[in-house]
């Protein structure tokens, strides 16, 4: 499997990320040589293995479903690059 | 004064609690050291009157008999880890203002147990490079030097800053993370030792994520006696990390002096690769004879599935990092270029926040993932991790420990390996299968190249039996009686 330009620009707008014309095709030649080189993978025989979930054996913790943590407006807003009063900002979405 | 130059965290504790030295005299010294080597730039935030503050507060402790185990010890702490009022940027720009307004748990408790904080260290940017040269703050340039050259050199990456500040002796210890070598191959390269603990050994709570399956904290210091004292303050099970094991932790720093006797050691021969550096294969020739001298019994031991673990490593950690950093959408916090439209900012934000390393793999973990590809990708790599997890299992049915080199190559030159990704990739070769297990991996200084650059061997073990490798790992240590140091150059 190969990526072209037009591979790039449509995964760039699923990652959000601006990626200029020019730099397409280069990114596209990266790409192609990581992935390449990951092709190894499919001399393996893997039919009958199951696919890795969790990388420790435990069961996952459970909490209370209570609320634990609030009241933090403040320190939630402090590192906004265009806070109004305690309201994220962002270019209008509706007209 | 104590000899910065030769000075141990733990010699240095032993120090502040029999009052020998104070730990405001030690961190002034540190300070000190700190701002005569901006010229490594391996602290991107110097923390003076923090760690000034934080060592008065220590000095009281110890006064009053109460010190915790980390109690006046300067370190230093990865720019991953966010530390409540102190500007934490995981080496972006995407985060270049970004203040915390909150610890992270293994700082926390790091600070608890006492330690001081000098300052924030530098780092590939959101831990991804083995080299620390794609931090939005420039490399770090390794204290080290080949004899009688002025190349500057990589301290190794991702938790570059760390290395470079362990070894040049800024602070007695540091924290790292290891995703797929972060903590061993800077520890190898920079002569430090190094170690990443089992997965959920430590909380990953407030450390900001690359891999979260993979990604683990720990410690980077002189000694393994130092990492097994740092180790200890860092772990524990932690309620706000799901992932985090709820299991006691021991006391590692009593497993030091047990020696190896009747243990046995497995070599996997499938680390034995072609065109390996003839040092490395010395070296690792070196550290089994080590482990024999000292009554271990040296088996071979197979891990067939060695060759895929990296390709593997390259699907699964760009496409959890894909989704780690879908956060970073210039909204809530970091940098913000304004849009014609909200998707507009997202997409000028985020490329104008993240460099080419972080883009390339945001674009190939968003590709592994997206609709058709997940099966042949993703699937795959994660079956395949399960194949590298089981041949981990079936050779700790033979063997206590396995014992590798760390890294295969020495460190090397800023910019020779910055063209070609793949063979930037390969300097984890060793320590990322590690990771795909989730097993605990150290690496130990064990000698010195015909240029005078440090190598290391790495142990592994199974998991949660960190116990064992600080064991085995002052073994190595005490045989190895690793001495070189680098020159002061940058003073």
């Amino acid at each position: 499997m190969s990526v072209d330009e037009k591979t790039v620009r449509k995964v760039a707008k699923l990652a959000r990320l601006a990626v200029p014309e020019e730099r397409l095709a280069p990114m596209a030649g990266e790409l192609n040589k990581i992935l390449a080189w990951v092709e190894q993978l499919g001399e393996l025989d893997i039919k009958n293995v199951e696919p890795m979930t969790s990388v420790a054996k435990m069961r996952l913790m459970r909490r209370a479903d209570v609320v634990n943590d609030g009241n933090i407006a403040d320190d939630l807003m402090k590192n906004a690059p265009n806070a109004i009063d305690n309201y994220f900002t962002v270019p209008k979405v509706v007209e | 004064m104590s000899d910065l130059a030769t000075l141990t965290l733990a010699g240095a504790r032993d120090a502040l609690r029999r009052k020998k030295i104070s730990s405001r005299e030690l961190t002034t010294s540190f300070i000190k050291e700190v701002e005569g080597a901006r010229g490594l730039n391996a602290f991107v935030t110097e923390t003076p009157e923090l760690a000034l503050d934080m060592a008065t507060r220590a000095d009281a402790r110890l006064s009053r008999g109460e010190a915790g185990i980390l109690e006046g010890v300067p370190l230093g702490i990865k720019d991953l880890f966010c530390t409540k009022g102190v500007k934490t940027t995981a080496g972006s720009k995407i985060l270049g203002n970004f203040v915390p307004t909150y610890e992270s748990t293994v700082t926390r408790q790091m600070f608890d147990a006492g330690a001081v904080m000098l300052g924030k260290l530098n780092m590939d940017e959101f831990a991804m490079g083995s080299s620390n040269e794609t931090s939005a703050w420039g490399p770090v340039i390794s204290p080290w030097r080949r004899k009688g050259s002025n190349t500057p050199l990589v301290p190794g990456g991702s938790s570059g800053g760390s290395a470079a500040a362990v070894s040049a002796r800024l602070c007695l210890g540091a924290t790292g993370t290891d995703t797929g070598g972060s903590i061993r191959q800077p520890a190898a390269v920079a002569g430090i030792t190094g170690i990443k603990p089992t997965y959920g050994r430590c909380s990953r709570w407030g450390i900001v994520a690359f891999a979260s399956s993979l990604d683990q904290a720990g410690p980077m210091a002189h000694t393994v006696r130092d990492c097994a004292i740092m180790l200890q303050a860092m772990s524990g099970h932690d309620p706000k990390d799901s992932t985090s094991a709820p299991i006691a932790v021991p006391d590692f720093e009593a497993a030091i002096g047990k020696g190896v006797k009747g243990m046995r050691v497995g070599i996997p021969k499938e680390y034995r690769l072609d065109g390996m550096p003839s040092e490395i294969e010395a070296l690792w020739a070196q550290g089994i004879a080590w482990m024999k001298d000292a009554g271990a019994e040296v088996i071979d031991v197979s891990l067939p599935h060695t060759k895929y673990a990296l390709p593997a490593y390259y699907i699964v950690a760009p496409a959890e990092a894909s989704s780690n950093l879908a956060r970073y959408d210039g909204v809530r916090y970091g940098l913000r270029v304004n849009g014609d439209d909200v998707i507009d900012l997202y997409e000028k934000s985020r490329a104008a926040g993240f460099g080419r390393e972080v883009q390339r793999r945001i674009l190939i973990g968003t590709y592994v993932l997206s609709a058709g590809y997940y099966d042949a990708y993703y699937l795959r790599a994660q079956k395949i991790r399960t194949l590298i997890a089981r041949d981990f299992e079936q050779a700790f049915e033979k063997c206590d420990m396995l014992l590798t080199p760390t890294s295969p190559s020495p460190a090397f030159g800023i910019g020779e390996k910055t063209d070609d990704p793949i063979s930037m990739y390969l300097n984890d070769v060793f320590t990322v299968t590690v990771n795909l297990a989730g097993l605990p991996g150290i690496s130990v200084p064990a000698g010195v190249n015909n240029e005078g650059l440090p190598l290391g061997l790495q142990l592994i073990g199974r998991a949660f039996d960190e116990a064992t490798l600080f064991r085995a790992g002052q073994v190595i240590e005490d045989a190895a009686a690793f001495k070189a140091r680098p020159d002061s150059w940058w003073k």
